[in-house]
């Protein structure tokens, strides 16, 4: 069943973007969004390993509830750290700035981004912040929590949080210079034929993010550039004792940073919708239904941040509004995913390692998806806000959701990327380590977080000891399971099969190339009269006549 | 004792059942979901595997009765989340009548109580059982949260403000409490016991403790001179200021004509910025005592403002609101 059995032998193309120009100079200064998609994909890894090695001293610091590893003030420093390096340097621009920049103008049937030198800018000034935040790291480090709260961070800390609060001042502009970019790409450039509902969902998904990029990051970057200030000037934003209002930071800063969970998790989403219909080969349940909930993710995201702080005192009407939003919010999510389960009806369905994550990054996006309901509601926020209940819930969203779908992407564009097939099975096994790592990691997380065991402690009761054994010795596998396509992944780089253009096959129109594409992307410029995930009337695809939908049960609503 | 992998804390509050009700209706409905559409994707993975490698699937582009189905039903799923949740929340915001008071001061890394008597403790907290306690929360420096799992009860402690959290224990024991809001280097160990009583014991407990301690209405009327309040403040309203006798849980009548109730809140305020609320009738002399106070002295200095309120009102000169004006 592997997807080249029946292929013909395919040979690398002569020329395309990698062997397109040589030397060090020729990517450095490069506009074309494929290569600064491999730069991005070589600095965020960079940055996942930073937070991942924070990560792995933390779990095996939480062993023993005196915690042995290291002192208080390091255990704070790997927690924010590892938040700082993980949700700023790699998920927010995971998917985005790598299989965002590589797919959008490929799948709209464009040559590049409408401002390709914006684009290397864009992921300039990403480094540059990036080294910011990393010079924070090694000169003191940071201990005021990813989320910086006021007057802890601008008033308390001994940590260099003026650094770090620079540097995502400046990586603020990276990704709202992306989602400008990709928002200009989506409605100029599209290829003739490529009408708006004949979008892949992959680029709905991109434009609600983009959105959400222009709209909320400049708030968190001003947000932290008071922080800054009132730490260094001490001019009284936030500081009660100089008349500022701690509260208002949390007001800010989870204005911009609840809906960067959507910024993480809506390009996952539209990863998902693209693997489903190719590896079940049918079109998309509810097109419009994918398509509209992902805007409505966007807008309604907008408008529930303050259920981050139910119990700061704010007042009852506030809290109940808040909480209401957040019930909203949740429907457009459980739409996607019904959608995406009935899209399986009826299909022709393969094995293939991009859609044991997408089946996975169902599973896992529905724990964390119906745990958000428990910490919406507000009776039951009282109890498990601020404990590890709050811990397991976002890394199912952020992980098994985000960073399943990004894994997932990575493997179904990989052959696109690098015109090479990684190891059929090695990738199934690590797609499978990677689920039951992650469960037995976060799963006893949510026990934890109801017996009453806060988030952010170095050391803590022995009854809780246990479970934490349990989070640790999965978190071992997962890391497993990281590594394998790390490996695996850069191995078939050099030694993998020829893949072919088309080798799934797929339906977009960055299959409509060779693999890899060529510098300009296209050899003539595609034209579209195809509706989307369409396997029925693509002869092109060499795949059998369409079984007649003898009983089929819909009434389409398209 | 409970078994060696406990699903949920010791019940030992009057919130311990309902939220534990909210924790089971949430996690029944999240099971029946997860399960159902887990099952679904199973099953669908088997039935419809690929058998031949060129076969494509039935073009099924979507079912608008479905759709509907699957938006108005979750949606009346989280409707009844969102009012059962509601309902257990505003009962928590809303502390009953007729509650023993006490006041909470946290600071890095360290928790104060301060009994109604006067009686202080560190890292302990000491309650009589079937009361309705009512926690007054102060913080020295960051945010703070004061966290009872057991009690299932949890309300952050912010600097430059009051916050206030209830429950009514219902079971005698020791159980742990926490600092749940990341307040830096010793955060984790941020900690101590409250300790559950017989009313009985509770008050042969306090009245063996509490001789050592500093009375605070007595340190509180110490401050009232030191810090020159009673210059102006004078008991028969012929000074500067209004007279504070009977001010505590009246009306006050702001100048502008609205009018406020003198609780906590509102004294903590007048200290601290005296010109945000001004008596009518009063010009604003005061000097702003922000940044010059504990939160310690400011609740003694509240213990003593509240011993004024058996005074008798003199009949001008105090900012209590005529009595038509009251409730």
């Amino acid at each position: 069943m592997s997807p080249t059995s029946t292929a013909p032998v395919h040979a690398m193309p002569r020329e395309h973007y990698l062997n397109a120009s040589y030397g060090i100079r020729s990517w450095l200064l490069t506009t074309d969004h494929k290569r600064i998609a491999l730069l991005y994909l070589a600095s965020v890894t960079f940055f996942f390993f930073v937070g991942g090695i924070f990560a792995t001293m933390i779990r095996i610091h939480l062993l023993t509830p005196n915690g042995y590893l290291v002192s208080p003030e390091n255990y704070n420093k790997l927690f924010t750290m590892h938040g700082v390096a993980m949700i700023f340097f790699f998920l927010i621009p995971s998917i985005p700035a790598v299989l965002g920049n590589f797919l959008v103008p490929m799948m709209i049937g464009a040559k590049d981004v409408a401002f390709p030198r914006i684009n290397l800018l864009s992921w300039y000034i990403y480094i540059t912040g990036g080294c910011f935040v990393l010079y924070s790291f090694s000169t003191g480090g940071l201990d005021t929590g990813w989320t910086f709260y006021t007057p802890l961070s601008s008033v308390y800390s001994n940590s260099a949080v003026t650094p770090a609060v620079i540097g995502i001042f400046i990586n603020g502009f990276s990704s709202i210079l992306t989602g400008l970019n990709f928002v200009v790409t989506i409605h100029t450039m599209r290829a003739p034929g490529m009408t708006w509902f004949r979008l892949p969902l992959f680029i709905w998904a991109q434009y609600a993010t983009s959105i959400i990029f222009i709209l909320g990051t400049p708030v968190i970057a001003i947000t932290l550039l008071l922080v800054g200030l009132e730490r260094m000037f001490h001019l009284g934003f936030f500081n009660p004792a100089l008349g500022g209002d701690p509260i208002l930071f949390q007001h800010l800063f989870w204005f911009y940073s609840h809906p960067a969970v959507y910024i993480m998790i809506l390009p996952a989403m539209g990863v998902v919708s693209e693997i489903i219909p190719t590896f079940a080969r049918k079109p998309i349940f509810g097109y419009s239904f994918i398509a509209g909930s992902s805007i409505a993710i966007a807008v309604i995201g907008f408008l529930v941040w303050a259920h981050h702080m139910f119990l700061t005192g704010q007042s009852t009407y506030s809290a109940l509004a808040f909480s209401l939003l957040s019930y909203l919010v949740a429907i457009p999510s459980a739409i996607k995913v019904f959608n995406w389960a009935s899209t399986l009806y009826k299909g022709s369905i393969s094995y293939d390692t991009p859609m044991l994550y997408a089946l996975g990054f169902i599973g896992l996006f529905l724990i964390g998806g119906l745990t958000g309901l428990f910490l919406a509601c507000l009776g039951l926020d009282i109890h498990i806000h601020d404990t590890y209940f709050v811990i397991a819930h976002f890394h199912y969203i952020m992980v098994g959701g985000a960073v399943m779908g990004y894994v997932g992407g990575l493997h179904f564009w990989w052959p696109k990327i690098t015109g090479k097939l990684y190891p059929e099975f090695l990738a199934r096994m690590a797609a499978v380590v990677l689920f039951v790592g992650f469960n037995l990691t976060f799963f006893p997380q949510f026990i934890l977080g109801y017996l009453g065991m806060p988030r952010r402690y170095h050391n803590y009761p022995p009854e809780f000891q246990v479970l934490n054994v349990m989070s640790t010795a999965g978190a071992s596998i997962l890391a497993l399971g990281y590594l394998l396509p790390m490996i695996y992944l850069t191995w078939s780089m050099r030694y993998g099969k020829v893949a072919g253009p088309n080798p799934w096959p797929a339906t977009g129109l960055e299959w409509r190339t060779d693999s890899p594409p060529p510098a300009d992307n296209f050899h003539v410029t595609p034209e579209v009269d195809w509706e989307p995930y369409d396997y029925n009337n693509r002869p092109d695809l060499g795949l059998a006549a369409p079984l007649a939908p003898s009983h089929a049960p819909a009434h389409g609503d398209d | 004792m409970q078994s060696q992998l406990p699903l949920y804390p010791e019940q030992a509050s009057n919130f311990a059942s309902s939220v534990d009700s909210l924790m089971v209706f949430l996690s029944l409905v999240s099971l029946f979901f997860t399960v159902a559409i887990t099952s679904a994707i199973i099953y669908f993975f088997f039935k419809y595997r690929r058998k031949q490698v060129n076969e494509v699937g039935v073009p099924i582009h979507g079912n608008m009765r479905l759709e509907v189905t699957w938006i108005v039903i979750p949606f009346i799923l989280a409707m009844t989340m969102f009012g059962w949740g509601a309902v257990v929340y505003v009962e928590y915001r809303h502390p009953p009548q007729d509650t023993l008071d006490i006041y909470i001061v946290a600071k890095q890394w360290m928790w104060k109580a301060q009994q109604p008597t006067g009686f202080r403790e560190i890292n302990e907290l000491h309650v009589p059982v079937g009361r309705d306690v009512k926690l007054i929360l102060a913080s020295e420096d960051v945010i703070h949260d004061f966290f009872v799992p057991a009690f299932r009860v949890k309300m952050d402690v912010v600097p430059g403000r009051y916050n206030t959290m209830w429950f009514r224990p219902t079971k005698v024991g020791r159980y742990h409490f926490f600092c749940a809001q990341y307040c830096g280097t010793n955060h984790a160990r941020m900690g101590g016991w409250v300790t559950v009583m017989e009313p009985s014991d509770y008050a042969a407990w306090l009245s063996g403790s509490s001789g050592a301690e500093a009375d605070p209405i007595v340190l509180g009327e110490k401050l009232f001179v030191e810090k020159a309040c009673s210059t102006c403040h004078l008991g028969s309203g012929l000074g500067r200021a209004p007279s504070l006798n009977g001010l505590y849980g009246a009306k006050v009548l702001l100048a502008g004509g609205s009018t406020v109730t003198a609780d906590d809140a509102y004294i903590r305020e007048s200290i601290l910025q005296p010109s945000a609320k001004i008596v009518a009738g009063y010009q604003p002399l005061m000097p702003a005592f922000q940044g010059q106070l504990t939160e310690e002295q400011i609740l003694a200095l509240t213990a003593y403002i509240k011993s004024l309120q058996s005074q008798p009102v003199p009949a001008k000169g105090a900012g209590v609101a005529p009595a038509t004006e009251k409730k």
